[in-house]
């Protein structure tokens, strides 16, 4: 098997895009985006585009469907925890009453889309309104801070909200650098594994070298953010959960049966449904999965800003679809996958992030974020179409 | 001699990596049907769309020639200022829209910002009639047959000073009468001068209908046939399109014996979904034997993809009626994942529609209604599914270079080789295919033959829901007959001629009650 440069090329185009845009932002603000702390800042930041994009790809995977709530499901779930929290209440029951809450939430929104045929844009955008004016009546209309520490350090609050370093290295976080080595090796065990295994029972592999380049462009990249947050102050607690939830989602679509009835369901339902499996399950499925992220997200979101306002969340749904769809997802269902996901949310994050370092005014930051929205589906559907 | 009308001289259009057409030279003379054939993908529609101005000037090498001009057409819109109209296969009218509104549509009457209403329903009845529809141009697509629709889309072309119609497949999707009605419809044309070119895989329409038939074969055209000078028959059409002599068309079945009935429908009745008061299909009976092929023959329309889907887990209906007997045992299938538990398989009509995922993989519509079998816990074994698709992809010899190819991208014949093995991995007992050769080439239908006859051989039966005469009586062993949601008839292959089943069909609509 020959692999073609063209191919390579249309395949990361994002990954290129994302690279060149960190060098030109890097060279912009003298190289301060890419310092330690604000390498740290952006994933803590984005922790929550991460989350609710990966709920958001498998409603986008069934058929370009989205969920309009999900911002407004942030701010319910949070205001219930933060107020539960308030009354002292159990901090770990606060946290299953959270996600439990926004599974519920998912479990309403999907009940209607799946088994009632509401249109997704029409059952969500009431949820939008409806889950906003509850987050209301929960906070009361009031801020409502959260001081528990057990709940902030677990979920990256405030200002400790990172992994201690159990080796008490001296200017850089030991635990840090070898978990980044722990990764890169269970990276390599793995894609030996498969070769291996491939090899053995004689199927078609490709060359060695691309899965070499492959693997150690992967671990430079994965040493490289390591080493940078080694430098500040380790391994923040909320990339633990961006981590837990890529990879369960990573897993989900593209190991599991489920995974792969979203993507038929997106492709051609009528097919899906006369090869014996019930799409209204699997839009159910999508949309409970959204409300659990909407709920994870909830408590990253309110841990992060130590406090709960009703007015939280709001646009996130939008930051969530436009990482799907910047990383590849098909506005009509059927194609797009976590990792693109994952570089579709990094490319926003390194975007705004790099802008308010240069100290673009707030309101020309959103035209270039929408900007950047259309060009990349504008991208994609150039290429689209090429193919045909 | 007739003037030439038209005349592609050395047409070459090449696509990254595939010469889709070499030196291809066509001629049209006026006032003549001119046929095009060949197998799919020799290039008959690229070369339409090199006419038409899809492919625009430039794109290609080649001159076309057209009323004694040179013309190089860079939109639709040029080559039907010309006269030059195309009728793709797939029909463009908007469902929602009035005939009127459709016929007229980007080209309406009146002024820009204020249409003539008046005028355009007046002119659209007037093309109306011209194609023998009686239907007013206010009536909306949706709520007229197909049928009717191919015509409204001849009225839209003749609407645009049509001097030369291209038909691409006609009939594609209409039933044996819709069909003859629009053949004597082009005869019609042709003694008012008009000039047509037909695409079709329909070889008896050729026949019946053409002056000149060019034969296309990968990429070039390898014979200009004349009517008038010779007799064509379908067979001579046939030597011509694949280059050597089908000697049979239908392969023979050696070694099978016929057992035990497998399937039984006793008194089925289906009723429409949204009109509930309406019978779709009416107290059918019908058996089908282990290793024996049954053959149900029918218009479009008859009922035929109706039963299938209302037998494989009630996909179609509001309620149904009856008993369906399996191996002697009576049965309820309330879902498609039943009817495939107990061993039924619905091959779709539609492959496109509602039979492949076309944006996925060979390997993952190979599994997709077997997820069972390649995976654990809901966890994929990727191994297994690879290996399963392999399997299939060789023992149903689908041209493909691997398994991960999206099927979208395969040809007709090896889509459907796909949708077979789909159906088959799910290991039934009963198949059930519907239209299973439907628009694909001859070579690929006598491939789909022999599968046919291999899932015989190994005890399993066949139900195959067909409207081409020919197939039915070539491959089954029995058939039935429905018409209008009734089995009107039962013979035995042997009984069979294409004759004596119209004759049960026409006996049947003339006795029947009226609806």
């Amino acid at each position: 098997m020959k692999i073609k440069a063209s191919d390579v090329l249309k395949k990361y185009t994002m990954v290129i895009a994302l690279v060149v845009v960190a060098l030109f932002f890097q060279h912009q603000t003298g190289g301060s985006i890419l310092l330690p702390q604000n390498i740290n800042n952006l994933i803590s930041q984005n922790a929550y585009v991460f989350v609710l994009a990966a709920g958001m790809l498998l409603c986008i995977l069934t058929g370009g469907n989205i969920d309009l709530a999900c911002g407004s499901v942030v701010c319910f779930v949070g205001g219930i925890g933060a107020v539960m929290m308030d009354k002292n209440i159990n901090v770990w029951a606060a946290v299953a009453v959270m996600l439990i809450g926004g599974l519920l939430v998912g479990l309403w929104q999907g009940f209607w889309i799946a088994y009632v045929n509401v249109p997704p844009f029409i059952a969500t955008l009431a949820g939008m309104y409806a889950f906003r004016g509850l987050s209301n009546v929960v906070l009361q209309g009031f801020a409502v801070g959260i001081r528990n520490t057990t709940f902030l350090n677990v979920f990256g609050g405030g200002a400790d909200c990172y992994v201690p370093d159990f080796f008490h290295g001296e200017n850089t976080n030991i635990t840090c650098l070898l978990a980044g080595a722990i990764i890169c090796v269970v990276y390599l065990v793995l894609v030996i594994k498969k070769r291996l295994d491939a090899k053995s029972k004689g199927y078609e592999l490709g060359p060695v070298y691309a899965d070499a380049i492959k693997a150690v462009i992967i671990c430079v990249a994965v040493m490289w953010i390591f080493n940078k947050l080694a430098n500040y102050k380790g391994i923040p607690a909320a990339l633990i959960w961006i981590g837990i939830v890529l990879l369960a989602y990573g897993y989900i679509t593209s190991n599991t049966t489920m995974g792969r009835y979203l993507y038929a369901v997106g492709g051609n339902e009528k097919a899906t449904k006369l090869s014996g499996i019930d799409p209204r399950k699997v839009y159910l499925f999508a949309y409970i999965n959204m409300g659990l992220m909407s709920g994870l997200a909830g408590i990253l979101t309110i841990a992060r800003l130590t406090n709960v306002q009703p007015t939280y969340g709001q646009g996130y749904e939008m930051d969530a679809i436009a990482a799907c769809f910047i990383g590849g997802a098909s506005a009509y269902g059927g194609e797009g996958n976590v990792f693109g996901v994952v570089i579709g949310a990094l490319l926003m994050g390194v975007i705004n992030q790099g802008m308010s370092i240069m100290g673009v005014d707030a309101n020309y930051q959103k035209v270039v974020k929408g900007i950047v929205v259309l060009v990349a589906i504008v991208f994609d559907v150039m290429s689209n179409k090429k193919k045909k | 001699m007739a003037k030439i009308l038209l005349e592609m001289k050395n047409i070459t259009k090449t696509f990254p990596g595939v010469k889709a057409l070499d030196n291809v030279n066509f001629q049209v003379e006026e006032g003549e049907i001119h046929a095009l054939v060949g197998e799919n993908g020799a290039g008959k529609s690229t070369l339409m769309n090199v006419l038409s101005g899809i492919y625009p000037y430039g794109s290609y090498e080649g001159d076309i020639v057209y009323d004694g001009e040179v013309c190089q057409f860079q939109t639709i819109k040029d080559s039907e200022g010309k006269g030059i109209v195309i009728i793709h296969q797939e029909l463009a009218l908007v469902p929602q829209m009035s005939i009127g509104e459709n016929m007229f549509l980007g080209n309406e009457r009146g002024k820009k910002n204020a249409i003539n209403w008046n005028e355009t329903y007046g002119e659209a009845d007037k093309y109306l009639k011209m194609v023998g529809l009686s239907e007013s141009s206010r009536v909306l697509i949706k709520d007229i047959g197909t049928g009717k629709q191919q015509l409204v889309e001849i009225a839209k072309a003749l609407a645009k000073n049509a001097k030369l119609l291209i038909l691409d497949e006609p009939t594609s999707s209409l039933n044996e009468t819709d069909s003859k009605a629009l053949l004597d419809l082009m005869l019609e044309f042709k003694k008012k001068g008009m000039t047509m070119i037909i695409i079709t895989h329909k070889l008896n329409e050729v026949v019946y209908v053409a002056d000149k038939i060019t034969v296309v074969r990968d990429g070039s055209t390898v014979e200009t046939m004349n009517c008038h000078e010779m007799k064509i028959d379908e067979d001579r059409i046939i030597r011509g399109m694949v280059g050597r002599e089908i000697t049979d068309r239908f392969p023979k079945r050696t070694d099978v014996t016929i057992g035990d009935i497998n399937m039984e429908i006793k008194e089925w009745s289906v009723f429409h979904p949204i009109y509930t008061d309406r019978k779709v299909v009416d107290n059918v009976n019908f058996n089908v034997r282990k290793g024996e092929v049954v053959g149900i023959y029918g218009l479009m329309g008859a009922g035929r993809t109706e039963l299938a889907m209302s037998i494989f887990g009630k996909s179609y209906g509001s309620y149904t009626m009856g008993f369906l007997m399996l191996n002697g045992k009576q049965t309820v299938l309330k879902s498609p994942r039943e009817a495939i538990n107990a061993g039924i398989a619905y091959v779709t009509e539609d492959r496109k529609g509602n039979g492949l995922v076309l944006s996925n993989p060979i390997r993952v519509n190979t599994s997709l209604a077997n997820m069972k079998g390649v995976s654990k816990n809901g966890i994929i074994d990727t191994d297994k599914e690879y290996a399963v698709a392999v399997e299939y992809k060789e023992k149903l010899r689908t041209k493909a270079p691997t398994v991960e190819q999206n099927v979208g991208n395969l040809s007709g014949g090896n889509q459907q080789k796909v949708l077979l093995a789909k159906w088959m991995y799910t290991d039934p007992e009963i198949l059930i295919l519907d239209e299973p050769t439907r628009g694909i080439d001859v070579g690929a239908k006598y491939e789909i033959y022999c599968i046919i006859n291999d899932l015989v051989k190994a005890g399993k039966s066949v139900v195959m829901i067909s409207s081409e005469l020919p197939e039915v009586i070539g491959m089954s062993d029995r058939i039935y007959i429905m018409n209008e949601g009734k089995f009107v008839g039962e013979m035995k292959a042997e009984e069979a001629t294409q004759e004596n089943i119209m004759a049960c069909i026409l006996q049947s609509a003339g006795g029947g009650e009226p609806k």
